[in-house]
């Protein structure tokens, strides 16, 4: 069993990170009242765009091995998060300066960033020729993945945390610090205030147009990280369309599920990522691969426990932002 | 041009939504050391103008002097930089924050709630104020929303205060609470400014009263040197009496008959217990008490749309026989002619749509009476045109979407529907609420109308001297109980006062 778990978690792990990211650039997202349903485009759009990144710089090289490690790591991820940004103006301007409605937005956005993705993935298995439908970047990989030298030498503690390239520990870090500023800084209790209750922010002189931007483009570009990691670290570098899935709509259930804190999204994402992969480990032999797919659903089946439970204690902080999903506008009357 | 040592002085101000004029050429002058009474009719353009005051709407044209100085208010940022602070007639609130919070909110320093938590008790203790600064706002009574409010205000160092319509939803005793403060902020050379709608209350606290008339500036002069009736004249342009006159009841016959009334809400909160009484026809059953004692339940309970855990209503035809109302739908319960116009405190949230224009409004009741699928859009054109003649609704057009009339119109838009419907018995809570003096007396005529017509009206209301005028008997309900039927014509307003808060007043805030 133990054996079994030590095995488990740095793989639950592993799929947790992409949903945390997700998870996180929502939350702070959501906490400005923005409901962006563009975030899995937006993930799409974030690893692709680095994926380019990483594909020029890699190309511009006869031997990988004369790559720069730091140009190798900053190039993709400026791009990811360059691209991002793009994704994050573009709904923070349909949504906040031309008020348009934020599920019709998000939901295009997702489409087109899917749509993106696999377009630009596709012109780049082109350009490779290969026979198979994917690019590999297996030298850019390899400073993404890079472990901790001495993880290997610690046993089950080195395999357990120590185990995973540094954007794990980013994502874990940017959570934590997502939580201390909603929570405990002028800026965190502002964009509250904006999420809850536009009107009355914008009353106390909070412009609310510059937070809602802010918070959108900020959690696109950590959420653009999160599709990143996915192709650069879990994925070895390897890019094929639509391999993401639906990981993106699982990080906004996952926003749900940890009743938007920052901080309990840490574990519940290494949860829903061990949910996520758990029908790997049931075995349910030939006869009856259907209920593979009915594994598949838990990640989604908790998070329904989760509303169910939570509208029925209707405990007033554990519920979404009270103007989540609702353009502002000051002089409306 | 300007006033001298003037706190603000306002020039030729003007503000246009889209094609309504809702401020023209406004000179307004606002001193320290004194109390203004800003008055004027529903959509008058009062709040619009504070509003540029407060840094919410920006003028199109005129000039604002802050001490003298000509200032331009782009936000509600620049409002505080030069010590304007405004306390909203709906409160701008987070709920899910604290009070500390809530009252640090905006502002740019390092937040420290321990801090803030220090300064808030100083205001406090030097104001008299009550305020817990942990306590989350929606754990809060209206009042103490409210005082939250004013502590924001004057923890931003604000010295010149706009409250809109501060008292319409507080009880006779706290009203009081609030004006003591006023009165010791007066004395420390603030400048306050007060909308309100209760006549008796401009009396007792403004030291002046301005006023305005469909946007325009009409002139102000001294309290002491006006009476009631001239300062409606002022704001309405026209003489006018004011005058409820009470018919004593006629054909008094009980119609509606209670007893025993338990209501648990959602929550599982008792919110009525026990209740019984009679409502007879002819008159009209003032019922008083603090807002959210059970009143609403009550209307509910009757009109069918409120689950009852024990008791009876019945319905007493005009032959005496008895017809329980319990357990019928509120369709067939208002096909017998019950109707009810209740005002929640969002105005909108019973009764209209929003999005709807007055006459798709007025067809919510009659839709049902067309043959066929289709629906017979004449008669409730017809009837929204005489609603709004009748009532004297402003409003570009009976095709205006509702949410864009101001509060009061759009309240006359409900009562005149439900009246139109010529029902047998009328239940209205709230008829009044945030309507300006000439059209409450409006509302009043038209509910003693309905009343000499042989209807029984069950009146919820909040103002007492209101209740006492209008009503034949007063029940006074506190904590969901039943604590007093008084005949309205001998009442004491301060013996109401205490039964409202008598026996355990405060449950229902549970």
């Amino acid at each position: 069993m133990l054996n079994f778990l030590l095995a488990f978690i740095p793989r639950a792990v592993v799929q947790g990170i992409p949903l945390l990211y997700g998870c996180t650039g929502e939350i702070i997202t959501e906490k400005s009242g923005n409901l962006n349903l563009g975030i899995p485009g937006v993930m799409y759009v974030g690893a692709i765009s680095g994926v380019i990144g990483a594909f020029f710089y890699e190309r511009s090289f006869a031997d990988t091995a004369a790559m720069n490690p730091a140009l190798a790591i900053l190039i993709p991820l400026l791009c990811c998060l360059l691209g991002s940004l793009l994704m994050g103006l573009l709904y923070s301007f349909l949504t906040v300066t031309l008020r348009a409605n934020q599920n019709v937005v998000g939901l295009a956005m997702t489409t087109f960033g899917v749509g993106f993705g696999n377009f630009f993935g596709g012109s780049l298995i082109k350009l490779v020729d290969s026979d198979v439908p994917s690019i590999a970047l297996t030298a850019t990989s390899a400073f993404f993945s890079k472990k901790l030298p001495f993880a290997g030498s610690l046993g089950a503690i080195g395999d357990l945390f120590l185990s995973y390239g540094f954007m794990a520990y980013l994502s874990v870090a940017i959570a934590l610090i997502a939580s201390y500023v909603l929570n405990h800084t002028r800026t965190g209790l502002h964009l509250r205030a904006v999420g809850e209750d536009p009107y009355t922010a914008d009353a106390v002189g909070i412009s609310v147009s510059r937070y809602k931007y802010a918070a959108t483009c900020i959690g696109c570009m950590i959420a653009g990280l999160g599709g990143l990691y996915y192709v650069m670290d879990y994925a070895t570098g390897v890019w094929s369309n639509n391999a993401f899935g639906d990981r993106g709509w699982l990080a906004i259930a996952l926003v749900i599920f940890t009743v938007w804190r920052p901080k309990l999204s840490i574990f519940a994402s290494f949860l829903f990522g061990g949910l996520y992969i758990l029908y790997l480990y049931i075995p349910t032999g030939m006869d009856h691969m259907e209920l593979q797919e009915l594994y598949k659903m838990i990640p989604y089946v908790v998070t329904l426990l989760v509303l169910v439970v939570t509208s029925i204690r209707s405990k007033k902080e554990d519920q979404p932002p009270a103007s989540l999903g609702k353009a502002y506008f000051r002089e409306e009357r | 041009m300007k006033a001298e040592n003037a706190a603000v002085s306002i020039r030729g101000v003007s503000k246009a939504f889209g094609s309504v004029r809702a401020n023209h050429k406004v000179d307004l002058d606002i001193y320290r050391g004194e109390i203004l009474a800003l008055l004027g009719e529903n959509g008058s353009g009062k709040t619009t103008l504070m509003n540029m005051l407060s840094g919410i709407y920006f003028p199109d044209e005129g000039q604002i002097f802050i001490n003298g100085v000509e200032r331009v208010i782009r936000s509600p940022r620049d409002a505080h930089a030069l010590g304007i602070g405004m306390v909203h007639q709906h409160f701008k609130l987070v709920d899910v924050l604290s009070a500390a919070e809530n009252i640090s909110l905006g502002l740019h320093e390092r937040l420290n709630i321990r801090e803030a938590t220090e300064r808030i008790n100083e205001i406090c203790e030097k104001y008299g104020f009550d305020v817990d600064p942990r306590q989350k706002v929606y754990d809060m009574s209206v009042s103490q929303k409210q005082t939250v409010e004013i502590v924001k205000v004057l923890y931003r160092g604000a010295d010149i205060l706009i409250l809109d319509e501060p008292t319409a939803v507080l009880t006779p005793q706290e009203t009081e609470k609030l004006f003591d403060v006023l009165r010791r902020m007066k004395k420390d050379g603030k400048a306050i400014v007060i909308i309100t709608h209760k006549m008796h209350e401009v009396e007792e606290i403004s030291d002046r009263v301005a006023v305005l008339r469909a946007g325009e500036y009409i002139g102000s002069v001294d309290t002491r040197d006006m009476d009631v009736e001239q300062m409606t004249s002022m704001m309405v342009g026209h003489s006018v009496s004011l005058n409820i006159k009470r018919e004593d009841p006629v054909g008094v016959r009980p119609r509606i008959e209670v007893k025993g009334l338990t209501v648990r809400n959602d929550e599982g909160v008792l919110k009525l217990r026990d209740v019984s009484f009679t409502a007879n026809t002819g008159e009209i059953l003032g019922v008083a008490g603090i807002s959210g004692c059970g009143q609403k339940e009550l209307l509910e309970a009757i009109a069918g749309l409120q689950p009852v855990e024990s008791g009876e209503v019945n319905y007493i035809r005009d032959d005496g026989s008895r017809e329980p109302l319990l357990g019928k739908d509120p369709l067939s319960i208002s096909e017998m002619g019950v109707s009810m116009s209740f005002v929640p405190e969002d105005r909108l949230g019973m009764g209209l749509v929003a999005n709807m224009d007055i006459a798709d409004n007025m067809m919510l009741r009659t839709c049902r009476k067309g043959k066929g699928p289709f629906t017979d859009r004449k008669p409730s054109k017809k009837l929204a045109k005489e609603v709004v003649k009748k009532l004297d609704i402003v409003t570009p057009g009976i095709t205006t979407p509702v949410r864009r009339l101001s509060g009061g119109n759009v309240q006359k838009v409900l009562v005149g529907r439900e009246i139109a419907s010529d029902p047998k018995v009328l239940l209205t809570a709230y008829a009044v609420r945030g309507l300006d003096i000439n059209s409450s007396y409006t509302i009043y005529n038209l509910i003693n109308e309905q009343k000499e017509r042989g209807v029984a009206v069950i009146f919820v209301g909040e103002d007492l001297d209101v209740l006492l005028e209008l009503s034949d008997r007063i029940m006074v309900l506190c904590g969901g109980r039943v604590s007093g039927i008084l005949d309205a014509r001998t009442a004491d307003k301060n013996h109401i006062g205490r039964l409202m808060t008598t026996a355990g007043g405060r449950e229902g805030h549970e």
